[in-house]
């Protein structure tokens, strides 16, 4: 039986993540869920809070909704036709994935890129991240109530799907990248079009500003707001604009420079005040970085082969060993550790997703901040679930 | 001091609304950038990875390229292709008794037919379209179609007879649920 109305709420309420959550002696606080289906989660996304009034108490994100075994797939398939996966881990920048399985089995193998593929890579995943950053700036406005933003990132964003179709025939879930090189060269439309959009993007980076960057309703709702420290980002080993954010110039393009990041001159954004508007301010910045690198890769790119001779086929044996192969993402440092035992699948394959370690601070950041901030929070982490899932 | 500055802040937090709204209103009237389907299409489609097709062989244009090695159907990770060469006929009694004396004078037997395509089904409600059977093709005779809208209420619809599709090809006919891009 139950006697009162409290004890049947515990029942109701309660699951296997509520159970340290439990009400205490008063009804003083509430315990609620956000998510799965809250808009501000982008995808599934649960997190339990417990609130008094409209603050929050404690949060306890839950996971694991959109996990689709990415990672036990690895160990079924060989090593070519675990390539559509990537594409699928983190949609918005997939091509980052891409580069990192196929870096991880290149050295491996011990594969040889040519330089031209090489180039290749590099210009088509910065526009990759331009467009994922575009994308979060305008889902990061529309959570915090701003509804035009989104059309004019997504107008700049179609136009580099229209690009990225040229050589990679898909617009989202991208599988261009192969071990030894990429499946198509890049074509003079892609190259006079993506000429053109460089010039076009910087001319909307100051509109962007004036439209949202100094708005004053958006500084008063994320300044000062969701502050991560560095010492805070370091014990949870996040990476991307989230440590930038909070003044560490961490990018793996420049700590451990792979294929040819090392050739270019960029700069790394960084901003010192550690909330959610450096994060913005970060990443807005970065888009500008990632237009100079392009800009320069266009420049020196070399004539020659896309594909190395010889490039591994689908029933290819790795040789036995394991490699670990980092590359920066839109989201921070994605790794992909990849163990062969010399058959033609990985015995295992880890994916490291930044998002996953940049959202598992959310709970501590999120105590005693207002609900409507902790949306300002977790949007400016910039989280794709299904990447954290895996 | 502190009043000044503060009013000075809210002026120019007022001001940024406004460059905001000027901004907008230069947007409000500069010309539409969507197109509205579908009474308008895109034009950028050749390069788009629709469902894959047969490609036809150089001599005959209902005839796939194809020679049933079954590499693709091997190599798709989703087991989309499912691919069988026609039962090859059975040679009469006369022949295997001239294959035979053949043998027996020691000439040089003439080899059998290549095999001939039979069935070439491809399921594309599982299809990831990743490429993997156009790069493992030997002869080429894998390719993607540009095929973007696509839609049915059926399942099966989608359950594409590669073969069947070809022969329409090449009657000049669309096939499949795919619509015609004018
Ligand atoms: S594109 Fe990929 S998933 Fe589709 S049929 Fe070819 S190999 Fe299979
Ligand atoms: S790989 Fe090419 S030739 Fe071989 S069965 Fe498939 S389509 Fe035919």
């Amino acid at each position: 039986m139950l006697h009162t109305e409290r004890e049947y709420s515990k029942l109701i309420a309660g699951d296997f993540y509520t159970h340290h959550m439990e009400p205490g002696p008063d009804d003083r606080t509430m315990i609620l869920n956000m998510g799965p289906q809250h808009p501000s989660t982008h995808g599934v996304l649960r997190i339990v809070i417990e609130i008094d009034g409209e603050y929050i108490l404690r949060a306890e994100p839950v996971l694991g909704y959109l996990h689709r075994m990415q990672e036990k797939m690895g160990e079924l398939k060989t090593y070519l036709q675990y390539m559509p996966n990537m594409g699928r881990v983190d949609y918005l920048h997939a091509l980052a994935w891409n580069w990192a399985y196929v870096g991880a089995v290149e050295r491996l193998g011990g594969i040889e890129v040519p330089e031209r593929a090489q180039y290749v890579r590099v210009i088509t995943t910065e526009l990759n991240r331009i467009s994922s950053h575009l994308l979060w700036w305008g889902a990061f406005l529309l959570d915090l109530g701003a509804f035009t933003p989104i059309l004019y990132a997504f107008d700049d964003r179609e136009k580099i799907l229209d690009l990225l179709q040229i050589p990679t025939g898909s617009r989202l879930t991208l599988c261009y990248f192969r071990p030894g090189g990429v499946v198509n060269d890049l074509t003079k439309d892609f190259i006079d079009g993506l000429r053109e959009f460089i010039p076009h993007m910087r001319s909307r980076l100051p509109m962007y500003k004036g439209l949202v960057t100094d708005n004053i309703i958006l500084r008063k709702r994320v300044e000062g707001v969701g502050i991560i420290t560095e010492e805070t980002c370091r014990r949870y080993g996040a990476t991307g604009p989230v440590v930038r954010g909070s003044g560490l110039a961490y990018d793996v393009r420049r700590a451990e420079p792979y294929s040819v990041y090392d050739k270019f001159d960029f700069e790394i954004p960084t901003d010192k005040e550690c909330d959610a508007m450096g994060r913005y301010n970060v990443r807005v910045a970065e888009i500008e970085q990632s237009l100079r690198i392009i800009e320069q890769a266009l420049d020196a790119m070399p004539d020659g082969p896309h594909m190395v001779k010889g490039a591994p086929k689908v029933k290819w044996k790795a040789p036995a060993g394991e490699s670990y192969f980092a590359v920066e993402g839109a989201r921070g440092k994605i790794g992909v550790h990849v163990v062969s035992d010399g058959s033609n699948t990985p015995y295992r394959v880890k994916l490291r997703a930044p998002g996953f370690c940049n959202m598992s601070l959310f709970a501590e950041v999120a105590r005693g901040v207002l609900i409507a901030d902790a949306v300002a929070i977790l949007g400016s982490l910039d989280l794709v679930i299904p990447e954290l899932d895996r | 001091m502190n009043g000044i500055s503060q009013m000075w802040k809210n002026i120019s937090g007022l001001w940024s609304l406004i460059v905001g709204l000027k901004i907008t209103g230069k947007y409000f009237v500069c010309p539409q950038v969507t197109v509205h389907y579908p009474r308008k299409t895109v034009d950028n489609l050749s390069t788009f990875r629709g469902p894959v097709e047969l490609v036809a062989s150089d001599n005959d244009p209902t005839k796939p390229k194809c020679i049933v090695c079954l590499q693709c159907a091997g190599a798709c990770p989703s087991g989309c292709l499912t691919v069988a060469a026609k039962p090859a006929p059975k040679p009469t009694a006369e022949e295997i008794k001239a294959k035979k004396e053949a043998e027996a004078k020691g000439e040089k037997v003439k080899k059998a037919a290549p095999k001939e395509l039979g069935t070439f089904r491809y399921d594309f409600t599982l299809c990831s379209l990743c490429g993997t059977c156009v790069d493992t093709c030997p002869v080429g005779s894998l390719q993607f179609s540009s095929d973007a809208y696509l839609a049915s209420r059926n399942k099966e619809d989608f359950v594409y007879d590669l073969l069947a599709r070809l022969a329409d090809q090449a009657k000049g006919i669309k096939s499949g649920s795919s619509q015609s891009k004018e």
